[in-house]
């Protein structure tokens, strides 16, 4: 089995008008076993740039650190608050500096620019950035959420219809997922702020 | 070097006796997002057409429809991408800033030749572990130049050049129909079909052509030059009914002050 699959994960994000959702699942396991319910996956990284870390847990605890560091100093460096497009390529470079002995984290970025315009991409491991104009995905439902994606997106949806569409992918997708689930969280990022529900999701 | 600010230039080792570690105990190690990949070179009449399909995969999945594979090196050079889609972008990222520095140095535009030993030289000193594979066009003071170079850094001068997974079904293509002297129309109208050739039977290939003609001071970038494999729009709506998903609003999370709900403390005497 591989490493990116000992932890389990679902995550998604997805393109709306002047709007972006990024939303996972909770679920922390180690292997068939279940370790915790309430697993944090999503990490705000400014207000309006979010971040989803698939994959071994260590890793996304680590990383998370790192990234919260480096963003940070820039804030300082920069006087100015770091852009989601910015902040892709810091984490890039910050996986690919590890290209022969890597982090097994796939993450998911989701984020608002500074003219409101939505910016979503998803990386590899070794940090291959791979941007997208509707929907990105990463975990071990990744090709479920693929395919739940495909036939459910759809342009300019407005933050309460984007919503709905990204919760139904993702509680469609953990369903068929046995590594996936227990509860999930969306995050709706709207130029005004930034909205956090918790969708209500089988426990098994 | 202060270890908080992390600057140390090259590759970083630290997690790789972890990684060999878990390795070792049966888990197998991540799948890198590859290119797949049809990307195609030829010479004609005033210069290098370069061509690139735009899927990636991560194993059997697409990873990305429409990516980008002709990279940026310089004014007058371009450089298509095949292998692990991560080493083809930083790969040509780093020669692309080398190159510059390098031009900015001796004031002269740099030369093809000098871009593919930078490459082939990085490639090499790594032994085949940076899996980029390149097909390296541009037009400099010796004329036009194009160049394949592979991941252990050999390279190659030929007058039409096809690499990455579809390079078969792209090289019979050219074999085909390539001659010298190709006007400028007929050579895009080439390297479009070498590509789709790509595309349509080849599995790691997929979606649109891109097309980078590169002449004596100009570059014509032109990304999607065809679209042929464009979804064809749904005719319905999966929209969902505002209210289909249950959901609760989360308590926010603890104030740093640790200010708490509940009945103050009595303090009247």
């Amino acid at each position: 089995m591989s490493i990116m699959e000992y932890c389990g994960a679902a995550i998604v994000a997805m393109v709306g008008k002047d709007c972006v959702a990024i939303a996972s699942d909770k679920r922390l396991g180690q292997q068939q076993l279940t370790v915790d319910m309430e697993f944090q996956k999503v990490f705000p990284i400014t207000e309006r740039t979010y971040i989803g870390l698939s994959g071994l847990a260590t890793d996304v605890k680590t990383l998370h650190d790192r990234l919260r560091m480096r963003v940070n100093l820039y804030k300082h460096r920069e006087e100015r608050v770091i852009e989601p497009k910015t902040f892709t390529h810091l984490l890039s470079h910050m996986l690919y500096e590890r290209r022969f002995g890597s982090y097994f984290i796939s993450p998911v970025v989701a984020g608002l620019d500074k003219n409101n315009r939505p910016y979503i991409c998803a990386l590899d491991t070794i940090g291959c950035i791979d941007s997208s104009s509707d929907f990105v995905v990463c975990g071990t439902a990744a090709t479920n959420l693929y395919g739940a994606c495909e036939s459910l997106w759809e342009p300019d949806l407005g933050p309460e219809e984007l919503f709905e569409t990204i919760s139904q992918t993702l509680l469609s997708s953990i369903d068929r997922d046995a590594m996936s689930g227990w509860g999930a969280v969306v995050h709706i990022i709207t130029p005004s702020g930034v909205i956090t529900r918790d969708l209500k999701s089988r426990m098994d | 070097m202060s270890p908080i600010l992390e600057s140390a230039a090259g590759f970083k080792f630290d997690n790789v006796k972890r990684n060999q570690l878990l390795s070792e105990k049966g888990n197998a190690a991540p799948r890198a997002t590859k290119t797949g990949t049809t990307i195609v070179g030829l010479i004609f009449k005033d210069g290098i057409i370069l061509g690139a399909d735009t899927r990636a995969t991560s194993g059997p999945i697409v990873a990305d429809k429409n990516c980008e594979k002709i990279h940026y090196l310089a004014p007058n050079m371009y450089c298509c991408g095949a292998g692990t889609a991560a080493d083809t972008e930083f790969t040509t990222s780093m020669a692309s800033s080398q190159l510059a520095l390098h031009s900015l140095n001796t004031g002269r535009e740099a030369r093809v030749a000098t871009a593919m030993t930078m490459l082939k030289q990085y490639l090499f000193r790594y032994q085949g572990h940076i899996g980029a594979y390149l097909v390296l066009g541009g037009y400099d003071v010796t004329g036009p130049h194009l160049y394949t170079i592979h991941a252990h850094g050999s390279t190659d001068k030929l007058p039409f050049v096809t690499m990455g997974s579809g390079s078969l079904a792209a090289m019979s293509v050219f074999e085909s129909r390539w001659r010298a002297g190709l006007s400028r129309e007929e050579g895009i109208e080439l390297v479009k079909d070498a590509i789709e050739a790509g595309i349509f039977n080849d599995l790691g290939s997929g979606s649109n052509v891109d097309v980078c003609v590169i002449t004596r001071n100009n570059v014509e970038y032109l990304r999607n030059y065809v679209m042929p494999n464009e979804r064809v729009e749904k005719e319905q709506s999966y929209k969902f009914a505002p209210g289909t998903t249950e959901f609760i609003v989360p308590k926010p999370p603890a104030t740093l002050s640790g200010e708490e709900e509940g009945t103050a403390m009595d303090v009247s005497a």
